[in-house]
C-alpha cells in the first residue's frame, strides 16, 4: 500500500532523479529516438503535472504575493528551493487568471502564500479552493505579519491555527528580544524554543536563534495533527506595542506559537506563523544576540530553520511508505485466503522513508503490528532487517473470526502509516480434530466391550436352551 | 390380515361367499379410487401453492429463505464436506458464522439432492427454481403423510379428508408457498411422517416401523429445531398409556427404539450435537424411557409370580427404588439448577412461560412470528376447522384407542403452543386438520348411513348390491365407513384377543341392532349433508382466497392497487440491494437491522455485521445502540465495526408499515439490555412513541431518525409520514458524519456511507460572517462565506 492519498491519475511515474524542467527533460531525451522525443513531447504537459507516489516531493511550487518587491527581499529562501529542484511560478496574488487546477488537474503542488494582506484572491481562487487542495493532499505554506487579512486567517484557522484577533498586536518579549543596534519595542524577537524533532528540523542542531518579528498565534491543544515548531519564550506575550495595556492580553508566555506545522489525515503538510520578515533576506543575513546572553552569532538561525522546515513540508523528510504486506504460513510461500486457528504465521511489511531523491530503507525498532478483531489479539513488535523489511511470526489466536493484520505507526514528524488487510480465520474442520485422545482410551474400552457383551447375551440368550 | 377378519367377520354373519367376494371386490375398487384421490389431493397441495410463482415471478421470498437459498448455494456448488465446514466471513462480521455448525442442514440437503438428482437426470434446472418448488412438492408430501397418520387412526375416509384439508390448510400454505424456502417446508412432513410411523409402530409392533420411525424423527432433528416437540409429545403419549394401563410391548417397541436411535442419530446433527442428551428439552425423553423400562420390568416380574410373592417384590423394590430415585432426582435437580436457564434454552422457555421473553428477551419478543396469534389469527389460518376441531376429539373417544389418544394429546398440545406463539400455528394446523378429517368423516359416516337406512327399497341390513339407488360417491363413502368401522372396533378387541373369540357373533349382530337405532331422520340427515358440504364449500373459498391474496406475497416485491384497478409495483429492495452490489466494494461491511442481513449477504454479496440468525446478542445490541445514538457516537460504534455503508428501511413515503421506524423501539430495548446508557423512556414521551414535533430530543437525535427522514421534507414540503399518520418533528437537519448514497425509488430503502474522519480540525475562533449559520456544518464553513444567503 502507498502512502495515502497522495493523488497521481497519470499511469506514468516521473522517475525522482529526473531534472524536473520539461525543457531539460526533453532534451535529456533528445538522443532518442524521434517518437520517443514526440511521444514525450506530448505527455509533457502530463509529465509535468504528475506528482506521482514514488516521489511525493513536490515540485512545482505557487508563490503568491502582494507584490512583486518580495521576491527580490526573500530571494535567499526563493534561490534556495529552485537549487534544491523545485520549480516556483512567482504570482500576484490578486492576479486575475489566478487558479491551482485545470480541467480538474492540480497544476501545483505546493501553495506558498506570501501574501498577508491580501482580502480577496484574484481568479478562481478563494478560500474553498485553498482548503480543497489541502484536502487533495497538497501542502501550504503560510506566512502572515500585523497585516494579515481575515482570508489568510481563515485559512490558518481552517487548518487549526488561530491568529490573535487583535489585529494590532505583535509578539512582544522583554526578556528574549534580540539585541539590535536601537533600543526597540521588543518586538524583534530571539526565539531558540524549538520542538525537539530530528525529522522536522534535521539533524544538526540549529544553534543561533531565530528572529522573529509579527503575530502571534495559539493552538487548540485536543488538536492533534498541529504541532509547534517555535514557540514563544514564557514571558512573551501578544499585544500593540505602541498603546499601553489596559487590560491583559489573551496569548501570554509558551502557549503563543511563533512558528506551527500542521500535517493533515491526508499527510498533506501546512506551515504557519505570523511572521514573513522570517523567511527575508535581511533576517537570514542579520547578526543575532539574545538578549541577557553574551554570545553573539554572526548569522541568524532563520535559513537553517526555514531550510530544513521547508525541506519537512515539502515532503523530502519524514515520508514514509509501506509496502510489500504479506503474510504466509509457516513453511508456505503464498499467501493463503484464510487462515485455521493455531496456525503459525510469518508476517512481513516493508517500509521505506523519501529521501528527497529516492526511497531509503527506514530503520526503526518500535513498528509493531496487531492480529486485529475488534480488539488486538496479538501485538508484535516487527524485527528489521536494516534494508527496510520488518518481519515477525506468531501463532494464530484460538479464536475464529476475521481477523486484521494493522500496522499503525504515528511518530512525531512522519506521515502516518495505517494499514490493514483482511484475514479470515477460521475453525478446525471435522477432520482436523485429534482422532484418538489418550485420555478417552478408557472410554474406548467401555463402549467396545459393552458392544461385545451385548453380542454375546444376545448369541446366549437366542441360541441356549 | 385386516382383510381376513372382515371375511370372518361376514362368514360368521352367515352371508353366502358371493357377497364376500363383491366386497373384496368393492374394496378393491376403493383402494384404487383413494389412490386416484391421493393423486388429486398431491396435485392440489402442489398447485394451490403457484400463486406466488404466477402472479409475481419465481422468485425466492422473504428473509431466512435467502439465507437457505445461499446455503443451498454453496452446497451445490462445494460439495457436502466443503458445506459441513463452512466458515462463513461475509455474516457476523468480524465474528464470522460456522454455517455447518449452526445450521440444520436438512432443507438445503434436500433440496440439493433434488438438484442432483434432477441434474443427473440431465433436466438442467437452476438451484433457485429448485429452491422455490421444494415447498410445494413437500407440502404434497405432508398430505399423504397426513393420509397415512389419519388413516391409522381412523380409518381411509378420515384419512382422506384430513389429506384434502391440510393440502389446503392457510396456516401451512402461509409457510409453504413457492419461493417460500424455510425449514418449516419440509419439517411438517417431517414431523406428520415420524407421527405416523410411531402410531404404526403402535398399531402394529413391528420393529421394522420403529427404526423407520427413529429415520424420520432422524431427518427431523435435520430439518427444524422443532424436533423437540415430538420429542417431548411421544413421551407424554407413552406415559398417558402407562398411567391409564394401556402397557403393552407394541407401546415398548414403539418408544424404546425411537429414544436409543433417535438420540443416537440426533447427535450427529452437528447444530444439535450434544445438546442431545445435556438439554432440559430432551429429558422428559429420557425420563420416560426409565419409567417403561421399570413398568416392562413390573409386567415381566408380575407374570412369573404369584400373586403374594408379587406383593412382597413391590414392598420391596419400592422401598429400595425410592431412595434412589429421590437420590438420582436430587442429582439432577442440582445439575438443572446450577444453570441460569435451567437447562432450558430461551425459546423454550417463553413456550412454557408466555411472558418470559418479554420480560427477559427482547429478541426473541422482538419477532412478529414469536408473539403470541390474535382470536382472528385462528379463523384466518384454519377457518372452519377451528369448529371442526372439539367434534373430532370427541369422536377420537369412540372408542378411544392408543393411536386416538395420540392425536387427542397432540391437538392439546399443539393448541396451547399455537396460543403462545403464532409461528406455532403450523405445527397446530396438521393436528387441526386430522381431527376436522376425523370429525367429518364420522359425520358423513352417521348421516349417510341414516340415509341409507331410511330409503325406499334398501334392506335393513346394510350389504352390498342393493345400493344401487345411491351414487357411486355414497356408495363408496359407505365402504369406506363400513371399513373403518370395521378397523376401529378391531383396535381394541386385538388388546384381548382370546376374550373375544366367543362373543365375536354377538358383537357383530348386536352392533346391527344399534346402528339400526342409532339414525337420524332422513330429512335432518340430508340438510346436514348439505351444510357440511357448504362448510367444506365455504373452506375451500377461504383457502384459495388465502393463498392467492394473504399468503402468496414474496415480501420481496410488493404491489397495490391504485384506485383505477392499476397494479404498482415496488421493488424497492432488490433495488437497493443491486445497487450495494454494483457500486461497493467487494468487502465493503454494511450495517442494518439484523432483519436485512440474510438478505444483503444474498442478494448484494456483502459482508454485514449482524442477520437473521440471532445467535449473539450483543452484536445485536451493538446495532441497536448505534441506531439508537446520536450521529456521533454512532459514527464511532460503526467505524469501530469497519462499517462502510448503512442501510435503513423507511415506509413513510408509501405507507409500508414494517419499516425500520416501527422496528425502532426493539433497537431501543435490544441495545438497552446490552449497554445500559441507552433507556428506553428517553424515546417515548409520556409512554407514547411518537415522530411528530411531541417526540423527545432523544428521539429527535437518533441516528434511525436521521437516516430515516433526511431530506424527507423535499418530497411533499410538509414531511408527512404515512405510517405512522403525522408530519415529523424535526424536518431540517443535516448530517455531518453520513452522506446519502442511494435512495430508492420509493424511498423505501436508503443507503448511507460513511463519511472519512475531516482532514483537518478546524481552529477554534469562530468565523465572524458564519456566526450568523450556526448549524452549517462545521467543516466547510469558508462555504458560507461564498453562499451569504445559505
Amino acid at each position: 500500500m502507498s502512502p495515502p492519498h497522495r493523488v497521481n491519475p497519470q499511469p506514468i511515474s516521473l522517475s525522482p532523479r529526473q531534472p524536473k524542467d520539461p525543457t531539460t527533460t526533453k532534451m535529456a531525451r533528445s538522443n532518442f529516438s524521434v517518437l520517443t522525443i514526440l511521444s514525450v513531447i506530448l505527455l509533457l504537459p502530463v509529465l509535468s503535472l504528475s506528482f506521482s507516489p514514488d516521489s511525493p516531493s513536490d515540485r512545482r511550487l505557487l508563490v503568491l504575493f502582494d507584490d512583486l518587491s518580495l521576491k527580490s527581499s526573500h530571494s535567499i529562501f526563493f534561490n534556495s528551493l529552485k537549487s534544491r529542484g523545485f520549480d516556483l511560478d512567482f504570482k500576484l496574488a490578486d492576479d486575475p487568471k489566478l487558479a491551482l487546477q485545470r480541467y480538474g488537474q492540480y497544476l501545483y503542488d505546493g501553495l506558498i502564500l506570501f501574501s498577508p494582506s491580501i482580502e480577496r484572491f484574484g481568479g478562481a481562487l478563494d478560500l474553498a479552493a485553498v482548503l480543497d487542495f489541502v484536502d487533495s493532499g497538497h501542502d501550504l505554506f503560510i506566512a502572515a505579519d500585523s497585516s494579515a487579512s481575515d482570508l489568510i486567517k481563515s485559512v490558518a484557522t481552517e487548518c487549526g491555527v488561530d491568529f490573535d484577533e487583535d489585529p494590532s498586536a505583535l509578539v512582544i518579549d522583554h526578556r528574549s528580544y534580540a539585541v539590535v543596534g536601537t533600543e526597540g519595542d521588543h518586538t524583534l524577537i530571539a526565539a531558540d524554543d524549538f520542538i525537539e524533532s530530528d525529522v522536522l528540523l534535521g539533524e544538526n542542531k540549529i544553534e543561533a536563534p531565530v528572529l522573529f518579528k509579527g503575530i502571534a498565534h495559539s493552538l487548540n491543544a485536543a488538536n492533534n495533527l498541529v504541532l509547534k515548531v517555535l514557540s514563544a519564550s514564557p514571558a512573551a506575550y501578544s499585544a500593540n506595542p505602541s498603546s499601553k495595556l489596559s487590560s491583559p492580553p489573551s496569548l501570554t508566555g509558551s502557549s503563543i506559537s511563533l512558528v506551527s506545522v500542521v500535517q493533515a489525515r491526508n499527510n498533506a503538510r501546512i506551515m504557519i506563523t505570523g511572521s514573513l520578515d522570517l523567511f527575508s533576506n535581511r533576517f537570514f543575513r542579520s547578526s543575532v544576540q539574545k538578549a541577557g546572553s553574551p554570545k553573539k552569532y554572526d548569522k541568524s538561525g532563520n535559513e537553517q530553520f526555514v531550510a530544513e522546515l521547508s525541506k519537512w513540508v515539502f515532503h523530502e523528510r519524514g515520508h514514509l511508505k509501506a509496502v510489500n504486506l504479506r503474510h504466509n504460513k509457516a513453511g508456505e510461500t503464498d499467501e493463503p485466503a484464510m487462515y485455521r486457528i493455531k496456525d503459525d504465521l510469518d508476517f512481513s511489511v516493508e517500509i521505506y522513508e523519501w529521501s528527497g531523491k529516492s526511497w531509503e530503507p527506514y530503520v526503526a525498532n518500535d513498528v509493531q503490528v496487531q492480529f486485529y478483531m475488534m480488539s488486538p489479539y496479538v501485538l508484535k513488535t516487527l524485527s528489521n532487517d536494516k534494508k527496510g523489511l520488518y518481519h515477525t511470526s506468531f501463532k494464530v489466536p484460538d479464536v475464529y473470526g476475521v481477523f486484521q493484520f494493522k500496522v499503525e505507526y504515528n511518530r512525531l514528524g512522519y506521515t502516518s502509516l495505517l494499514l490493514s488487510k483482511q484475514i479470515p480465520v477460521r475453525p478446525f474442520k471435522h477432520n482436523e480434530y485429534e482422532r484418538f485422545i489418550t485420555a478417552a482410551f478408557p472410554y474406548y474400552g467401555a463402549s467396545f466391550t459393552m458392544m461385545a457383551g451385548f453380542f454375546i447375551f444376545s448369541f446366549v440368550y437366542l441360541y441356549h436352551k | 390380515m385386516l382383510e381376513e377378519d372382515t371375511r370372518k367377520l361376514s362368514m360368521a354373519d352367515g352371508e353366502s361367499s358371493r357377497e364376500a367376494t363383491a366386497r373384496t371386490l368393492r374394496n378393491a375398487f376403493g383402494n384404487v379410487f383413494s389412490f386416484f384421490i391421493l393423486l388429486l389431493i398431491g396435485i392440489l397441495a402442489f398447485s394451490i401453492r403457484l400463486f406466488s410463482v404466477i402472479k409475481y415471478e419465481s422468485v425466492i421470498h422473504e428473509f431466512d429463505p435467502y439465507f437457505n437459498y445461499r446455503v443451498t448455494q454453496f452446497l451445490t456448488k462445494n460439495g457436502i464436506y466443503d458445506f459441513w465446514n463452512w466458515f462463513d466471513d461475509r455474516t457476523w462480521y468480524p465474528l464470522g458464522r460456522v454455517i455447518g455448525g449452526t445450521v440444520y442442514p436438512g432443507l438445503t440437503l434436500t433440496a440439493g439432492t433434488l438438484w442432483w438428482l434432477l441434474n443427473s437426470l440431465n433436466i438442467p434446472l437452476s438451484v433457485e427454481t429448485v429452491c422455490v418448488f421444494t415447498a410445494p412438492i413437500f407440502s404434497a408430501f405432508a398430505s399423504w403423510a397426513t393420509y397415512l397418520l389419519t388413516k391409522e387412526v381412523k380409518g381411509t375416509g378420515a384419512g382422506l379428508t384430513a389429506a384434502v384439508l391440510l393440502a389446503m390448510v392457510p396456516s401451512y400454505i402461509s409457510r409453504s408457498v413457492a419461493g417460500s424456502y424455510d425449514n418449516e417446508a419440509v419439517a411438517i412432513f417431517a414431523l406428520i411422517f415420524t407421527f405416523y410411523l410411531y402410531i404404526k409402530t403402535l398399531n402394529t409392533g413391528s420393529l421394522f416401523y420403529a427404526t423407520l420411525n427413529a429415520l424420520a424423527y432422524f431427518y427431523m432433528v435435520c430439518s427444524w429445531g422443532g424436533y423437540t416437540f415430538i420429542i417431548n409429545l411421544i413421551p407424554m403419549h407413552v406415559l398417558l398409556c402407562i398411567v391409564t394401563g394401556r402397557y403393552s410391548s407394541r407401546l415398548y417397541i414403539a418408544y424404546a427404539p425411537l429414544v436409543v436411535l433417535g438420540t443416537l442419530l440426533a447427535a450427529l446433527v452437528p447444530v444439535v450435537g450434544f445438546n442431545a442428551v445435556m438439554t432440559s428439552e430432551h429429558f422428559a425423553s429420557f425420563l420416560v424411557f426409565i419409567i417403561i423400562h421399570v413398568v416392562a420390568l413390573v409386567y415381566h416380574v408380575k407374570g412369573n409370580l404369584s400373586p403374594r410373592m408379587f406383593k412382597v417384590a413391590v414392598t420391596l423394590v419400592v422401598s429400595v427404588g425410592l431412595v434412589v430415585c429421590c437420590a438420582m432426582i436430587a442429582v439432577l435437580i442440582a445439575l438443572v439448577a446450577s444453570s441460569p436457564t435451567k437447562g432450558w434454552s430461551g425459546r423454550s422457555l417463553s413456550l412454557l412461560d408466555p411472558t418470559y421473553a418479554s420480560k427477559y428477551i427482547p429478541i426473541i419478543a422482538s419477532v412478529s412470528e414469536h408473539q403470541p396469534p390474535t382470536w382472528p389469527s385462528y379463523f384466518m389460518d384454519i377457518n372452519v376447522l377451528a369448529f371442526l376441531v372439539p367434534a373430532g376429539i370427541i369422536a377420537c373417544f369412540l372408542p378411544l384407542s392408543d393411536a386416538s389418544s395420540f392425536v387427542v394429546l397432540y391437538i392439546v398440545t399443539a393448541v396451547y403452543f399455537s396460543g403462545v406463539m403464532v409461528r406455532l400455528m403450523l405445527v397446530f394446523a396438521p393436528a387441526a386438520c386430522i381431527m376436522s378429517g376425523i370429525a367429518l368423516s364420522e359425520a358423513f359416516n352417521v348421516l349417510t348411513r341414516s340415509i341409507k337406512f331410511q330409503l325406499p327399497g334398501s334392506s335393513g341390513i346394510s350389504q352390498s348390491g342393493d345400493t344401487s339407488m345411491n351414487t357411486e360417491g355414497e356408495q363408496n363413502d359407505i365402504a369406506k365407513t363400513e371399513k373403518m368401522d370395521e378397523t376401529a372396533k378391531e383396535r381394541p378387541s386385538k388388546k384381548n384377543k382370546r376374550k373375544e373369540k366367543e362373543p365375536v357373533v354377538k358383537a357383530s349382530i348386536r352392533s346391527r341392532i344399534e346402528r339400526r337405532l342409532l339414525v337420524l331422520p332422513l330429512e335432518a340427515s340430508v340438510i346436514a349433508i348439505i351444510l357440511l358440504v357448504l362448510l367444506g364449500a365455504f373452506y375451500v373459498v377461504h383457502c384459495v382466497w388465502a393463498a392467492a391474496e394473504a399468503y402468496s406475497a414474496p415480501s420481496i416485491v410488493l404491489t397495490t392497487y391504485s384506485r383505477e384497478g392499476g397494479l404498482h409495483v415496488f421493488d424497492d429492495f432488490r433495488e437497493a440491494y443491486a445497487w450495494l452490489s454494483h457500486n461497493t466494494e467487494v468487502d465493503d461491511k454494511v450495517a442494518s437491522w439484523w432483519d436485512y442481513g440474510y438478505q444483503t449477504t444474498a442478494m448484494a454479496n456483502r459482508t454485514v455485521i449482524v442477520d437473521n440468525n440471532t445467535w449473539n446478542n450483543t452484536h445485536i445490541a451493538t446495532v441497536g445502540t448505534a441506531m439508537s445514538s446520536p450521529e456521533k457516537a454512532a459514527w464511532e460504534i460503526f467505524n469501530s465495526l469497519d462499517v462502510k455503508y448503512v442501510l435503513v428501511v423507511f415506509g413513510g413515503l408509501v405507507g409500508y408499515p414494517s419499516d425500520d421506524i416501527n422496528k425502532f423501539l426493539w433497537m431501543v430495548r435490544i441495545g438497552g439490555g446490552v449497554f445500559p446508557h441507552i433507556k428506553e423512556p428517553d424515546y417515548l414521551r409520556d409512554g407514547q412513541y411518537r415522530i411528530d414535533s411531541q417526540a423527545t430530543p432523544t428521539m429527535l437525535n437518533c441516528l434511525m431518525y436521521k437516516l430515516s427522514y433526511y431530506r424527507f421534507v423535499e418530497t411533499d414540503g410538509k414531511a408527512f409520514d404515512r405510517v405512522r399518520q403525522t408530519e415529523i418533528g424535526k424536518k431540517y437537519f443535516k448530517l455531518t458524519h453520513f452522506e446519502e448514497v442511494f435512495t430508492t425509488h420509493h424511498w423505501m430503502v436508503r443507503i448511507y456511507k460513511l463519511k472519512p474522519p475531516k482532514n483537518r480540525i478546524r481552529g477554534k475562533t469562530k468565523k465572524s460572517k458564519s456566526k450568523a449559520s450556526s448549524t452549517s456544518s462545521p467543516k466547510r464553513s469558508g462555504t458560507g462565506k461564498r453562499n451569504p444567503w445559505h
